[in-house]
């Protein structure tokens, strides 16, 4: 956590700061979830959905990623939060109406199914909110 | 696992979870309402440890895969810990948000693992 006096900071900027934190946190319990239920998945039964589960895998990753990027400071790693959200966004939305569209490509609950319905649409709330989060806080480097 | 239990444990994190969101929107500060919640809810999750490894024992088995039971168990069990270190360490109202959180994603994962336990066949 960057040590400075937050009575320095302006109220705006301390919100952007809060705001950041929240995403991190909401992130990273989406990333142990993600992980978690990914390895039930490819330990027990790969064979039944081998696509989706492999999905769900690249999705937790992402997530991971998605965590990782936002807590560390720099130019580059803010690029890439932006890469891994919209790596994220893009996930969802195309999983999401492919299984709408077409139930046998993604026969089990992955994480971006149906936009994330099984997560209470939260897959689908996360990326949006972080990428609104990152121009928002375009002129603050960390 | 115990349903009676399993409930009192949502409604504990529940709890938890409105009043932290609740209490760090309007400004407060980590406090011991707040943290007491988050490690009440941590401590009945290892409770729920203890009781998922003896139930088999006792004859109360899990109708899914025990599995993955444990592994939403051991993920749950991180999120209110870490919420709780994070909240000592930078004590401003967005870490009473974020404890609040930490408290409603315990009880989604909580209730993921009833189902997990009493309706869903392996």
């Amino acid at each position: 956590m960057t040590p400075e006096n937050t009575d320095e900071l302006s109220k705006a900027a301390r919100r952007e700061r809060g705001l950041g934190r929240l995403l991190i946190a909401i992130y990273a319990i989406l990333a142990l979830a993600a992980l978690g239920r990914s390895v039930f998945q490819i330990a027990t039964k790969f064979d039944q959905a081998p696509l989706a589960y492999a999905l769900s895998a690249f999705a937790a990753v992402v997530y991971v990623l998605v965590t990782v990027s936002l807590l560390a400071h720099g130019s580059v790693w803010r690029a890439v939060a932006w890469a891994a959200l919209c790596t994220e966004l893009a996930g969802v939305l195309v999983v999401g109406t492919l299984s709408v569209f077409d139930s046998t490509l993604f026969p089990h609950d992955t994480v971006w199914s149906w936009f994330g319905r099984g997560y209470l649409f939260i897959p689908l709330v996360m990326p949006v909110l972080g990428i609104i989060w990152l121009a928002r806080t375009k002129n603050r480097v960390s | 696992m115990i349903e009676w239990f399993t409930w009192l444990q949502i409604a504990v994190a529940v709890v938890g979870g409105v009043l932290g969101v609740v209490l760090g929107l309007i400004g407060r500060k980590p406090n011991d309402l707040s943290m007491g919640f988050t490690g009440v809810v941590a401590l009945l999750l290892i409770v729920q440890l203890g009781v998922a490894i003896a139930a088999p024992i006792m004859g109360n088995e899990p109708t899914g895969s025990l599995f993955e039971f444990y592994l939403y168990l051991v993920t749950a069990i991180f999120v209110p810990i870490g919420a709780g270190f994070w909240a000592l360490i930078e004590r401003s109202r967005w870490s009473t948000v974020i404890l609040g959180i930490a408290c409603i994603a315990v009880a989604i994962m909580l209730s993921r693992m009833s189902v997990i336990w009493f309706i869903q066949a392996a």
